[in-house]
């Protein structure tokens, strides 16, 4: 389980995360939202130790990340960033494989291969699997990076705006397999999402931000709420049901 | 790939074997002994630079940097000029290479600690504010050293300026000796760290999320490329302008990113352009020239050919 007790951060003495304590639950899919500056992406950053915390702390299964060994929590728990730029010409096979250094430090065995091609199958990519990443679009590119994640095969996986710059068909595909990813192989994701209504249909919990705390916590049906989400993001934003789904109209 | 590293192998070893053998005088016992310490020292400094400047790119993720961005070559410019300024050219600093090659190593090296010690020891660690501080400190040493050189001796300038450029035509026996030592140490222990350098170049956070202890690695790759840049640059004079050169080669010729092909094959283009360059320089300039200035031109007009193809496509 991953557990923030009060952690913090602050940039040039302006704080971005104010002593925000969360529980993450096992197996599930949980989404933080929240307005631009909220500090979502801050959190997601220092709970996957990217980036160093002021104070707090951040247990995963009950150890603090800072007493774990950097191999071992590679094993545990994996990060994907929103711009993923790299500066190397790779196949998406080859960036795949990277994912099992954590297992293999770069010396890949038969299984390690094994759970490559898995990743690629996983993340329908066996057909682009020897192309180059500069030779995909967007989309496919960002499948490739989620099916490096998948290789890594850790417990909990975090994905910072996995959406980001897709179409809908994308996006959609992306979401049902972080759904699968939860439900199939009982892996735990946590998000940071901008679009509520892609929130509100696929996950299990939601988080919101504002001004660096939280404001609310709670399964997706108890945020996605007039009421909540007016306060959140101060503007009105009616609900309606559409095929059992939760669905905000905040276009106009 | 095996290939082509088998290739740049063959190459390697003939160039070292023309260099060697060419028309070797009757006396052949000396020459050959003088041409033997020569391949050495040059294979020595051009695997280091290689290795290095290698090194340096993957942990900076940048494809145009050099270790020398962090002023190591006007460092070891500025502590020559220094010397033959306060103690003239004749003076024992100036003359005994052993002392002359101990200090400046030794004054590079602390140099490097103090910039790391001033920068790693704040919050951030940021390793291109390292870089940055490095480079206005180069210039500076740049600034000094051309300051004290409008005010020496024109003769006194003269032994500067042999300095000024690498130069392997007479490279003590003594030193070539400790180098191999220091360098072989410095080798087995950056060993340690070449299993990280694949999913370094990645870039930082893929790099700690694959579970790599970055600023710890970093930390070490930094001391590793600064004995090895330290160390080539007091035996023969100022040269990483190579690295920059092989390494794109490399980069160019292998089309991988694997280090565990891309060491070997930059250290073995290093070795190829120097040894070919020093045998322009002694056969067809008959030591008129150094290699540094052939190694430039080359390197230069190789850049533009990069440039000019990279704007047409």
């Amino acid at each position: 389980m991953i557990e923030v007790q009060e952690v913090s951060k602050s940039y040039a003495g302006k704080p971005v995360v104010e002593k925000v304590s969360l529980k993450i639950r096992q197996g599930s899919v949980t989404s933080f939202i929240g307005p631009n500056g909220a500090g979502k992406s801050t959190l997601l950053a220092m709970i996957s130790r990217l980036l160093q915390k002021d104070s707090g702390k951040v247990l995963i299964d009950g150890k603090d990340i800072s007493d774990w060994k950097s191999t071992e929590l590679a094993k545990k728990i994996s990060i994907l960033k929103q711009s993923n730029q790299i500066n190397l010409r790779l196949t998406v096979r080859e960036l795949v494989s990277f994912g099992r250094f954590p297992y293999s430090q770069g010396k890949l065995k038969k299984e390690d291969w094994e759970k490559v091609d898995e990743a690629i199958a996983y993340m329908d990519l066996t057909d682009l699997q020897h192309k180059y990443l500069d030779q995909l679009s967007g989309g496919q590119n960002q499948r490739a990076f989620i099916a490096m994640v998948i290789a890594q095969n850790t417990e909990y996986i975090l994905l910072d705006e996995p959406l980001n710059n897709l179409d809908m068909k994308h996006s959609v595909q992306i979401m049902k397999v972080l759904r699968r990813l939860a439900e199939e192989l009982g892996k735990t994701v946590i998000i940071v999402i901008h679009d509520i209504n892609f929130a509100s249909c696929y996950s299990d919990y939601i988080v919101a931000l504002k001004d660096g705390k939280i404001v609310k916590e709670g399964p997706t049906e108890a945020i996605i709420d007039n009421k909540v989400l007016e306060h959140i993001y101060d503007m009105d934003i009616p609900i309606e049901l559409v095929n059992g789904n939760r669905i905000g109209v905040y276009f106009k | 790939m095996k290939l082509k590293l088998t290739m740049l192998a063959v190459l390697a070893l003939g160039v070292i074997a023309a260099f060697l053998f060419l028309d070797l005088p009757h006396n052949w016992e000396y020459a050959l002994d003088r041409r033997v310490k020569k391949v050495l020292a040059i294979a020595l400094t051009g695997g280091a630079i290689a290795y290095a400047t290698l090194i340096f790119q993957t942990m900076t993720n940048n494809r145009i940097l050099t270790p020398n961005v962090i002023g190591l070559d006007s460092l070891y410019m500025l502590i020559q000029t220094f010397v033959i300024f306060f103690f003239g050219a004749v003076s024992l600093p100036s003359t005994n290479k052993m002392m002359n090659f101990g200090f400046t190593v030794g004054i590079m090296l602390l140099f490097v600690a103090v910039l790391y010690k001033l920068i790693f020891k704040r919050e951030g660690r940021n390793l291109f504010f390292l870089l940055l501080v490095g480079l206005v400190m180069g210039t500076m040493f740049g600034s000094m050293t051309t300051f004290m050189q409008v005010l020496i001796d024109p003769n006194d300038f003269l032994v500067v300026q042999g300095k000024m450029f690498a130069s392997f035509n007479n490279v003590n026996t003594d030193l070539l000796v400790l180098s191999v030592i220091i360098l072989a140490v410095v080798a087995l222990y950056a060993m340690r760290f070449s299993k990280y350098l694949d999913a370094m170049s990645l870039g930082k956070e893929h790099a700690v999320n694959l579970g790599i202890p970055y600023n710890f690695v970093v930390m070490n790759l930094l001391v590793i490329v600064a004995i090895l840049i330290a160390v080539s640059t007091a035996l023969v004079g100022p040269i990483t302008f190579l690295g920059l050169l092989v390494v794109n080669v490399g980069y160019q010729f292998m089309k991988t990113y694997r280090h565990s092909i891309l060491i070997p094959s930059t250290m073995l283009i290093s070795v190829i352009a120097l040894i070919g360059g020093q045998l322009i320089v002694e056969r067809v300039f008959t030591f008129e020239t150094t290699v540094s200035v052939i190694i430039n031109f080359i390197g230069g007009a190789y850049f533009l050919y990069l440039l000019l193809r990279e704007s047409k496509s």
